[in-house]
């Protein structure tokens, strides 16, 4: 079983999960007319779920060898002392997040506003906000990825374990716990109210079937996706989906939508990984892999190379994502919103993002070649941290 | 001689630019057809109008349903949509009264309703909400659930309703993720027939062609004239709801 897992990395993964994460960075600037290029308005999923699939992909991958290697419990210290990494990540745009906040509580005064400025109400009782944060209970906008990244690493190692021995078994696992979940509501709560937006116990279906995938299972799949039947029916499915969409944002197109149809897939709930969605993506997904096949030599051309490299460094690339999100949208109201501004912004955004990545991924090759305690092991340097 | 008619011309220009703009000020508040264009039926409002030549309006909301300072109430779109009435509807006595407190979510509000409509007993219920559910961070669904149960409560009493989701506000678009309730609104109206006055897509037009710059730094009683727009544009989804003005109400805007 072991044999079967792939013993190169497959750059496909690190080149979508590089383009998922400028497509979050661009959705996460509000109001931007750039996000118009991004998939979530195509269709039913997004970037997230491209996001979560890979990142269960190449955890099992990565942590997979190092369980083989070294045995279970060194590769469940690497796992969680990543978990731990993702955490002081998700603190540290925290508190980037505070600041903004209190920036503009601090110089902002419209009395168009004033029920909205209640938001700042939680910076009165810091002594809550700060430990409910640190509990990863409250849930600032456009920060829920990392919580759902640190659950699911935290509850990684016995899924590892497991598809290891009994990959069937996980699997099996996963979708029952999405089930339940469904059937039962259970999300995790939130503070002041509410549940996380990314219910971890429905997203892990996406994180453990790409780590199923990951894990040297994919090829069972290969009869479904080398049958023409299936690529048809994943055609189809993007079609209506697209189809959908075009409603939301059409408003003359709107009344084409049955209203059978409307109360049979509405609400699409991204909270729960609507099984419309995952459908959606496992169609997209399907599609990529009958149009690229692995050893495509386009992967290799250094008009791919940006995206690769921020696949390759996903957590810094988040990151930043995040933050120049947050600055942009400070530009956007401070300075101007015009569109040219907010086309300029986003272009420069993800050329930081891409050369972040250049020189973390230069440093970590040079840093791994110097002699010392370390062996340099071929491919650790992409796959190290990098899960 | 050139730097004269260089001036010349430059004035005649700022002229030119001015009276433009004093030209486009009465349409000021007018945003695409799709905008405000609603689906959504009225059961009570055409006969009340026709028939008892009266329309009572309760607007129930929160802060944003109101302006701070003593013109406020007077300002407020409540009052503007009175007034916008009261002209588009010589033929009956419009009053609309409110009842606006702030920090109150959906479901506090779906509560209160029957009592308001038992003791207003209003044609029409206007209920503004979204925005405090989305900064408590309420789950989406009760949300939802709320607002059906809110909208059949005020049917059963007799009363058509409108629901108004939140303002455009450009400042706390990172901090308040208002989609998943402007969402649950919409999908809401269209499940039960409610017409939805979409202020927020109203108002970030506004914004995004500079009809109105909403992130903060112009003073110049810009929630006053907001405020103004949002009654007259409401008054116009009524009536237009209502079907009570069949030769095209867009000729005289």
């Amino acid at each position: 079983m072991a044999a079967a897992v792939a013993s190169e990395r497959d750059l496909r993964l690190d080149l979508f999960r590089g383009l998922a994460l400028w497509l979050i960075f661009l959705d996460h600037i509000p109001s931007n007319i750039v996000s118009w290029v991004t998939i979530r308005n195509y269709g039913f999923s997004d970037a997230t779920e491209i996001f979560v699939f890979i990142s269960g992909y190449t955890a099992a991958f990565v942590y997979g060898r190092a369980m083989r290697e070294r045995g279970p419990l060194i590769a469940s210290i690497r796992i969680l002392r990543r978990a731990w990494q993702v955490y002081m990540a998700h603190m540290f745009l925290f508190v980037i997040y505070m600041a903004e906040i209190a920036y503009v509580g601090a110089s902002f005064r419209n009395p168009l506003y004033a029920e909205e400025m209640n938001i700042l109400e939680f910076l009165q009782q810091p002594d809550v906000t700060l430990l409910q944060a640190l509990l990863l209970k409250f849930k600032p906008v456009n920060m829920d990825v990392l919580p759902l990244y640190i659950i699911l690493l935290l509850g990684f190692p016995p899924v590892l374990w497991l598809i290891r021995r009994a990959p069937q078994l996980a699997l099996a696992g996963a979708v029952v716990l999405y089930v339940l979940t469904w059937r039962f509501n259970w999300n995790i709560p939130a503070y002041p109210t509410g549940y996380w937006y990314f219910n971890p116990f429905a997203w892990q279906l996406l994180f453990v079937f790409g780590a199923w995938c990951g894990a040297g299972e994919l090829h069972r799949l290969h009869p479904l996706l080398r049958s023409n039947w299936v690529v048809a029916l994943a055609i189809a499915y993007i079609v209506f989906a697209f189809a959908v969409s075009l409603t939301w944002h059409v408003p003359s197109l709107a009344h084409f939508m049955p209203k059978w149809l409307a109360e049979l897939i509405y609400p699409i709930d991204k909270t729960n990984l609507d099984i419309l969605r995952f459908i959606h993506f496992l169609s997209i997904a399907v599609l990529v892999v009958r149009v690229l096949p692995k050893d495509w030599p386009g992967l290799e051309s250094p008009w791919l190379r940006p995206a690769i490299v921020c696949g390759q460094q996903s957590l810094a690339t988040f990151c930043l994502g995040v933050f120049l999100a947050f600055t942009s949208h400070f530009v956007l109201v401070e300075v101007s919103g015009r569109i040219a501004m907010q086309v300029a912004l986003s272009g420069a955004g993800i050329l930081i993002m891409v050369a972040v990545a250049a020189v973390l991924q230069w440093y970590k090759a040079v840093d791994g070649r110097r002699p010392g305690p370390r062996p340099p092991k071929p491919g650790a340097s992409l796959a190290g941290g990098e899960a | 001689m050139r730097t004269v008619l260089l001036a010349l011309a430059m004035s005649a220009l700022a002229i030119a630019h001015a009276q433009a703009q004093t030209q486009a000020q009465p349409d000021v508040c007018e945003v695409p057809e799709y905008l405000t264009h609603v689906e959504g039926k009225f059961a009570r409002v055409p006969t009340a109008v026709r028939k008892d030549h009266r329309l009572l309006v309760l607007v129930i909301g929160t802060g944003s349903s109101s302006l701070a300072g003593p013109e406020g109430a007077r300002s407020a779109y409540p009052a503007r949509l009175e007034a916008a009435l009261a002209s588009r509807l010589p033929q009956a006595s419009v009053k609309v009264v409110t009842d606006v407190k702030g920090r109150r979510t959906a479901a506090e509000m779906a509560a209160a309703v029957a009592q308001l409509v038992r003791d207003e007993k209003p044609d029409l219920v206007i209920w503004q909400t979204g925005t405090v559910d989305a900064m408590r961070g309420v789950d989406p669904d009760e949300f939802r659930a709320t607002l059906e149960k809110g909208v059949a409560t005020a049917r059963a009493a007799g009363a058509d309703v409108v629901l108004m989701n939140m303002q455009y506000s450009p400042r706390t678009e990172t901090m308040i993720a208002d989609q998943a309730y402007a969402d649950a609104m919409h999908s809401v109206a269209q499940q039960q027939d409610v017409p939805l006055f979409d202020r927020f897509s109203v108002m970030r037009h506004w914004s995004e062609t500079g009809t109105f710059d909403l992130s903060g730094r112009d003073r110049s009683r810009i929630a006053e004239k907001v405020h103004d727009c949002l009654g007259k544009l409401l008054a116009e989804l009524i009536v237009d709801t209502a079907q009570l003005d069949r030769n095209s109400s867009k000729d005289n805007r």
